[in-house]
């Protein structure tokens, strides 16, 4: 970003807001839509301000990895299509895309969110696999954790579909639901010269020295983190950081339990 | 004697008839077959005695000659700058439109524009391809030095300058700042930081109840504001407009 423009920004910073108004610390608005997707096992919807992500879960029965015969498998993929951002090109996943579909995965995996183990079926021969597609619709910043709260709020509406032992039925869905163990939440924390925001907007990305995902569970325990930008960071900042992201999660997880979380 | 279908300020949706008859000319946003006057987009009616045309409800901007609009450099090259418009389309601004000045041959280019820098600018060209051409040469025309960028829909452009820029005027007035509105959407503001979110805020407000009238009162009150008349120090990007949501061509 062009340096007059951040010098901009930065004034912004030390009266303690941001170009839109918000306080550094405060989010945009979220809402949730979940079980947008009839076709698949679990889906939602988030938005975050202009920010518009929409995740689905779909199980398939697969042979379990031979070093794990007894546990099913998990699986995240993100993608960037053009009709959310004209940065965005259409082609082979890029830095980006795959970064975001790691970290949601680290999230769950690492925390354990979704009990393997129960979704084995014939120990070496079957089991579920938990496969989430997160899908950018709009792209106005912030879209790695507008991605990880979908993806959550997907798997907590997900429902296993039929099966008898041979052929999955995905027209007649079981009464089984995927029950998850944790609850994770990716917050990004951003630094920008001395200022630390979360929820950054495409101009603060932009403007962005470094950043720390930063994943908890409800129980504020730090399942991920992630440190991406050019800046490094002082163990001060990195408390800071943590901190911010563990207060925001909670904050986010007060405000929307019941509606898809 | 032709006949007016669609009343002025109804929608009117893509391919509707707006009015019959040869005495009926089109304007932007409708065209003719045959007898009829059709909608080319969705829009508000808006006749001018015989002069029927459209006023977009939404859309991105189309470039048009003469328009005052700003432009962001996304590309600094050999003999000019490639400027961003807003649009589907990018314009060039050549050198010899860019600035007066003699500029050595192989001289560093962002010296005058630099990649990302926010330009208020004119459209001097608009080819049937709509390759655009634009240039720094005219009143009023300059980089936007510092300030920040308010993005809104085109089509509420003329309600945010107000009647002979009544809006606009005050906006600055009341909140101390300097604002340049472009014809493409962009608005430039500057300011203190707490200023600028105040404009922010009063345009999101217009651009929400631009469909009501004596809009310019409601922001008066908004705005606290003690005179809603122009005060004739707004800059050039708004001279050519009216509070109808029109402008001449």
């Amino acid at each position: 970003m062009n340096s007059e423009r951040k010098m901009h920004l930065l004034d912004y910073f030390k009266e303690g807001f941001r170009p839109d108004g918000r306080k550094l610390d405060e989010f945009r608005p979220i809402t949730i839509e979940a079980g947008t997707i009839k076709t698949a096992e679990g889906s939602a919807i988030v938005t975050i301000g202009g920010t518009r992500v929409i995740v689905g879960v779909k199980m398939q029965v697969e042979k379990p990895y031979s070093d794990r015969p007894n546990e099913g498998t998990m699986m995240v993929g993100a993608e960037l299509y053009p009709m959310a951002s004209p940065k965005f090109e259409s082609g082979p996943p890029n830095a980006q895309s795959i970064e975001i579909a790691r970290v949601i995965d680290r999230g769950l995996r690492e925390s354990k969110a979704i009990d393997t183990k129960g979704l084995c079926l014939i120990p070496g021969e079957k089991c579920w696999s938990v496969i989430m597609d997160v899908c950018a619709m709009n792209e106005e910043g912030n879209l790695l954790d507008a991605g990880s709260i979908a993806a959550l709020a997907a798997l907590n509406t997900t429902i296993f579909p039929g099966f008898d032992g041979t052929i999955v039925d995905y027209k007649h869905p079981s009464d089984r639901k995927l029950e998850l163990k944790k609850q994770p939440i990716a917050i990004t924390v951003v630094k920008i010269a001395n200022y630390l925001l979360v929820d950054p907007t495409n101009e603060e990305e932009q403007a962005m020295d470094a950043r720390l995902t930063v994943t908890t569970t409800a129980e504020g325990t730090i399942c991920s983190l992630q440190k991406g930008g050019e800046a490094s960071l002082l163990p001060e900042e990195i408390q800071a950081m943590l901190e911010l992201a563990k207060t925001k999660a909670k904050e986010i997880r007060g405000s929307l339990s019941g509606k898809g979380l | 004697m032709g006949e007016q279908l669609l009343a002025n300020k109804a929608i009117a949706v893509p391919g509707e008839e707006i009015a019959r008859g040869m005495d009926f000319v089109p304007a932007a946003g409708t065209y003719r077959d045959k007898e009829s006057i059709l909608a080319a987009r969705l829009g508000l009616v808006s006749t001018d005695n015989r002069l029927i045309k459209l006023i977009p409800l939404s859309g991105r901007y189309l470039p048009k000659r003469g328009d005052m609009i700003i432009g962001q450099v996304i590309d600094v090259q050999l003999s000019g700058w490639r400027i961003e418009l807003n649009s589907a389309y990018t314009a060039l601004l050549s050198m010899k439109e860019g600035t007066s000045e003699y500029i050595e041959k192989g001289a560093d280019l962002r010296k005058y524009f630099d990649l990302g820098d926010w330009i208020g600018t004119k459209i001097i060209n608009v080819t049937t391809q709509r390759l655009v051409d634009v240039s720094m040469r005219g009143p009023g025309l300059h980089k936007l030095s510092g300030g920040r960028i308010i993005k809104v829909n085109p089509s509420k452009v003329p309600r945010i300058i107000g009647k002979q820029g009544s809006m606009i005027g005050m906006i600055k007035n009341a909140t101390n700042t300097k604002v340049v509105v472009g014809q493409n959407g962009v608005i430039w503001v500057s300011g203190k930081p707490g200023d600028e979110i105040r404009v922010l805020d009063v345009i999101r407000k217009i651009e929400r109840e631009s469909h009501k009238s004596g809009l310019t009162d409601v922001i008066k009150t908004y705005l606290g504001a003690p005179d809603a008349v122009g005060d004739g120090n707004y800059e050039q990007m708004d001279d050519q407009n009216e509070d109808t949501g029109e402008h001449h061509e």
